[in-house]
């Protein structure tokens, strides 16, 4: 559990980072967290030949709000959401503080970064649901620029994503509050990445859904949302029944692999009883998207 | 007071917690160079070819070599276990020959200038494989048809038939009979720190010195003696601390020889720190078992007879432990229930995965899960409370001694002493069981599914020949205790020095305990199967009592005053109604000298010093029993078991230590519950591992790992030995299986529901299914 050799660059902006990738080929790597590379580097599993350390760059470690849009630069560590308190940032996003201690444990969550987390595009990855589930922009600086990619086509497979090999994630946007957002999702132990996840949003009006989100983690190489599930929703009054359509629609819709934290046939009634129990959350919730222990 | 019974702190605690602990991978020598193991990629397969050559000329390596290069080639011995049949078979040879059975096996070694390159030769070495269909179930290996392990041998490398009494004419008069089916995952002991060596040839001497062997030193050094073609003096196994052992860490295995030869072949230090990634492939498995148990009731519950078919999965390969742990699951089954007829069979199968040996609790873990499964099932199908069931059938105190016609490692086991009814009523009064039946009456009143499980268990400690110890007493009165026991990390330092503070009437701060350092203390057997306060214990005990009557004779003749008015107090001897007259213990070691002991009419030969070299023999077992109460409750939706409350109850006849007793019950336990819940390494069709990480292999967290109360109990004194003493390292792990199996049946409301470990969500949904269709007995 050595890993092969590698180049070391440290930079201290992205400028220099998009740089440095230009030169070292596209086979080089961003280090951010190290939370993830780095483990399958000690597997080999991974052999970049140079990492470019952007752990460093100051400039991409922030969390802000301007109007309804809330900006995470991609250095931002999963205990900095975990830790957030400010009102403004708070105010229709606390799903995302209430996620984060999902996020493995304590020590991962103090280096393992948002951005590193969207880039590495772990199916089941927390911030990789919720970004699908709620429309985040990806902005990614090039040699050319900066462009902006929606979740959902940033994601393209499992630990795969729509980056350029010189480019960089520098900044994960969510466009729009969601006040009534939950994450459900169950590991058998604490800390672990979910066998299934699945996180709803729902807007309501004068005890209506207007409309509604279903995303799940765990069951393909990509969060995937649910169609059918949501318009079992639409219009309902979010009552037992509805949610009972929802989250069967859902656990026929998905189509899991079986591995050894569990069959597929598992996973599919997981995904139902995980959407019920986001769904009632989420209806419960405003503004208030607590996320349950269900392991225990 | 004696210092024995109390809870004094670790003698060991200040050098670990200021990081100065010596751990194998804190050694370095001058010049040490790095092995790294290639292990075979594929379960079976004929070695068609090993090209070192790529390796070789990697700049930085310094050999690589494969079995055709080392000459004689050794294998692992046996160092356990029933041989009721010859095993030379399926011993493993320290590197692959012609055949690669597991994957993980070691096919070749290479030693580099850093960890770094070696792992990177490691990478050029080219093995090719010829694939071979596997084995990968214990019954079906040994079934007619399935892929051989080896041209020359079955894969049921010995069946075991052990039993007493008349089992058939027991079940034909039976009133009922029931039965079960059970199985226990494969687990994995998981020290915290990965095994490691470092070799040092010294070429002026011919000396050998190793760092990093625990557990068994001395049997290791035999062993490496022979195999490497030297006199055991000229062989030195250092003491180390361990980052856990439990059974796994410390036997000899392949690595053991390889790094000695490499030292040797290469004159220079060869140091290999196992990685997390080999140690989960490398390291002995341990308890994967099916099992058929059938029990033959009267019609007032009692026990009949017990019949008992069990397929144990060894793995590849038997090393050191042969097949001890089959034996001590059928010899341990009964526990201590009165079973008037048994008849056991374990076929010992080989399999393409990697080897097994014992695991902490070997064979108890097991067996308890399977009989208390067994009277759990019974409970539903008689009718009978489950706490009356066992009460009924627990031997009671004046039905001991009882000699059961069963061996237990190499001896008939003989249930001397134990109040076991009395301490499972002692065990419901100390957790507060009636309260926790009361909370889980009350939220399954509000639709929760929570429920109580209990697993009653005999425990076997001790045995293995004899232990030795070495009582030497310093001019400056320090005193130093050798034992041939090792340190594992349990706090035998402590242990011993409280039993020879007690003898000498010293301080334990002037004791240092030296343990399983062979330049120390010529000869020992080592730490295992809960012997050490047992075995080393009582020799350090009969080694101080002797320094002690020598301390005496020397200070009667100097102090002018008869031995048996002396008394060794605080350091010092002194004459009983004289505190005046008096000398200390460093001033009687200082006078004594051959000249002094000639005057004493000693032996002058004899006298290093005031000091004294005890063995302690005996084969006698000694059997501390328990009770494991659990609380639980099931998630109706995930399926997920959580621990609400938790109770080891367990009598080891004397606490030398309470508090370190106690942290062996709650880490025994966070063991068993693994075990019980989590822990299961698999393999997929083709016979790679599944659960070569942490992130598969899933070992508890603290997270997962409730509050453990303990109640130790002292009703019933070992007579075998002087301190009264049972073994306390494995009670803690042994009913864990068994308790929260009951207790998972009690929540979803299917008695007997569990029928294997680990305890699965789906199969506890599996489970909640049987309540819905209506089949439930709530
Ligand atoms: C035991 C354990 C448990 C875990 N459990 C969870 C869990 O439950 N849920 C979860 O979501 N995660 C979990 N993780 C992963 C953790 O959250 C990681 O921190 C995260 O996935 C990656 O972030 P990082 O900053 O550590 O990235 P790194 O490991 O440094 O990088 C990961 C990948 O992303 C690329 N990358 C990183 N930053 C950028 C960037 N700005 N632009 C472009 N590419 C970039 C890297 O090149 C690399 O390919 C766990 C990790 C461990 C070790």
């Amino acid at each position: 559990m050595k890993p092969a050799t590698f180049e070391y660059h440290r930079v201290g902006t992205v400028g220099e980072a998009v740089e440095r990738l230009g030169e070292l080929g596209e086979d080089a790597k961003l280090l951010a967290g190290g939370q993830s590379l780095v483990p399958m580097m000690n597997f080999r599993l991974a052999r970049p030949p140079a990492l470019v350390d952007i752990s460093r760059v100051a400039e991409l470690r922030y969390l802000t709000r301007e109007g309804d849009t809330l900006r995470i630069g991609a250095l931002t560590s999963h205990l900095a959401i975990e830790r957030m308190d400010a009102p403004e940032l708070l105010d229709g996003f606390s799903f995302l503080k209430e996620a984060a201690h999902w996020v493995g444990h304590y020590p991962i969550r103090t280096r393992g970064t948002f951005g590193g987390s969207v880039a590495h595009a772990d199916p089941a990855a927390e911030w990789c649901l919720l970004a699908v589930l709620l429309d985040a922009e990806i902005v990614a600086r090039g040699p050319g620029g900066e462009r902006t990619i929606a979740a959902a086509d940033f994601l393209l497979g499992f630990l795969t994503n729509a980056l350029d090999p010189d480019e960089v994630l520098v900044e994960v946007r969510f466009p729009r509050p969601a006040s009534r957002a939950a994450l459900h999702e169950y590991a058998r132990r604490r800390g672990d990445f979910a066998i299934v996840a699945a996180a709803v949003a729902v807007d309501v009006e004068e005890d209506t859904c207007r409309s509604a989100r279903i995303v799940i983690g765990g069951v393909d190489d990509v969060p995937v949302r649910i169609g059918e599930a949501e318009a079992a929703l639409a219009g309902s009054r979010l009552e037992a029944e509805a949610i009972e359509e929802a989250a069967q629609a859902a656990a026929r819709a998905v189509d899991p692999a079986s591995d050894i934290h569990g069959s597929a046939e598992y996973r599919r009634h997981l995904t139902a009883v995980l959407v019920t129990r986001a769904l009632g959350e989420a209806r419960g919730s405003e503004d208030g998207a607590r996320s349950k222990n269900g392991a225990g | 007071m004696t210092v024995v019974g109390q809870s004094i702190r670790r003698l060991e605690d200040p050098r670990l917690l200021r990081g100065l602990g010596h751990f194998v991978d804190d050694v370095n020598r001058p010049g040490q160079v790095w092995m790294r193991v290639v292990r075979a990629s594929t379960a079976h397969a004929r070695l068609a070819g090993v090209d070192l050559d790529g390796a070789r000329a990697l700049d930085g390596v310094h050999a690589a070599l494969a079995a055709g290069d080392v000459d004689p080639l050794p294998v692992i011995p046996l160092r356990l276990g029933p041989a009721d049949e010859p095993l030379d078979a399926y011993l493993q040879p320290v590197l692959a020959q012609e055949r690669v059975r597991y994957v993980g096996e070691p096919v070749a070694v290479v030693v580099a200038d850093d960890p770094y390159l070696a792992e990177d030769a490691a990478e050029l070495v080219r093995v090719r494989y010829e694939e071979l269909p596997v084995a990968l179930d214990a019954a079906e290996a040994v079934a007619e048809g399935s892929p051989a392990l080896r041209d020359d041998a079955p894969n049921e490398c010995t069946t075991l038939r052990r039993g007493y009494g008349e089992v058939d004419e027991a079940f034909a008069g039976a009133a009922r009979v029931v039965s079960v089916d059970v199985r226990v995952g494969r687990h994995f002991a998981v020290p915290l720190e990965t095994r490691g060596l470092v070799a040092e040839y010294d070429a002026a001497d011919g000396h050998l010195t190793l760092w990093g062997a625990t557990k068994v030193p001395h049997f290791n050094r035999l062993v490496l003696a022979g195999m490497l073609g030297m006199p055991v003096h000229r062989i030195s196994l250092r003491r180390s601390d361990a980052g856990g052992g439990f059974g796994a860490r410390g036997e000899l295995y392949p690595e053991d020889f390889l790094v000695a030869h490499l030292a040797r072949r290469l004159n220079r230090a060869v140091k290999w720190i196992e990685d997390r990634a080999e140690n989960l492939v490398a390291m002995n498995h341990s308890r994967e078992q099916t099992r058929r148990l059938e029990a033959a009731f009267d019609a007032e519950h009692r026990l009949l007879a017990i019949r008992d078919e069990l397929w144990h999965d060894n793995g590849a390969y038997l090393r050191t432990h042969g097949a001890v742990v089959a034996e001590l699951t059928l010899g341990m089954l009964l526990g201590p229930y009165r079973v008037p007829a048994y008849e056991g069979v374990a076929h010992v199968a080989l399999t393409n995965k990697t080897p097994c040996g014992t695991y902490r609790g070997p064979g108890r873990y097991e067996a308890t899960f399977a009989r208390e499964r067994l009277l759990d099932a019974a409970v539903a199908e008689l009718r009978v409370d489950r706490l009356e069931l066992r009460r009924i059938n627990l031997l009671r105190p004046d039905e001991l001694p009882l000699e059961r016609k069963l061996p237990v490692l190499g001896s008939e086991a003989i249930i001397d002493v134990g109040d076991f009814p009395g301490l499972l009523e002692q065990a419901l009064e100390a957790a507060g069981y009636a309260e926790w039946c009361e909370e889980a009456a009350a939220a399954r009143a509000e639709g929760r599914l929570v429920g109580a499980g209990v697993g009653v268990f005999m425990e076997k400690s001790g045995g293995g020949r004899f232990e030795t110890a070495a009582v030497q007493v310093d001019p400056s009165g320090a005193v130093r205790v050798a034992t041939g026991g090792a340190s594992v990390g349990q706090g035998i330092e402590t242990a011993m020095a409280q039993i020879a503070a007690d003898e000498l009437g010293v301080d334990v701060a002037r004791i240092d305990v030296v343990a399983g350092d062979t330049d120390t203390i010529g000869d020992g057997v080592g730490s295992w199967a809960s012997r050490s306060t047992i075995m080393g214990g009582s020799a350090v005990k009969l080694a101080a009592a002797a320094t002690a009557d020598k301390a005496r004779r020397v200070a009667a003749e100097l102090l002018e005053a008869a031995p048996e008015d002396l008394r060794l107090e605080g350091g010092r001897i002194t004459v009983a109604g004289a505190p005046g007259r008096g000398m200390s213990l460093g001033e009687a070691s200082a006078a004594y000298d051959p000249q002094l002991a000639e005057r004493l009419g000693e032996a002058p030969g004899e006298a290093f010093g005031l000091g004294a070299q005890r063995s302690f023999t005996n084969v006698a077992i000694a059997f501390p029993y328990g009770v494991h109460l659990a609380l639980v409750e099931v998630d109706p939706g995930t399926g997920a078991v959580r621990i609400l409350r938790y109770h080891v109850a367990y009598d080891v006849g004397r606490a030398v230590n309470p508090m370190i007793v106690e942290g062996q019950l709650v880490g025994g336990a966070a063991q068993g519950i693994g075990g019980a819940l989590l822990e299961d390494f698999r393999y997929a069709p083709s016979g790679q591992p599944l659960g070569a990480s942490f992130m598969d292999y899933l070992l508890p967290t603290a997270a997962e790992i409730p509050p453990v109360g303990t109640s130790i109990h002292e009703d019933a004194p070992s007579p075998a030995n002087p301190l009264g003493v049972k073994g306390a390292g494995e009670g803690g792990t042994v009913g864990c299986g068994a308790a929260l199996a009951g207790a998972v049946d009690d929540a979803v409301g299917v008695a007997g529901a569990v029928r294997a470990l680990p305890i699965t969500p789906e199969q506890v949904l599996a489970a909640l299914q049987v309540v819905e269709t209506g089949t439930g007995t709530r």
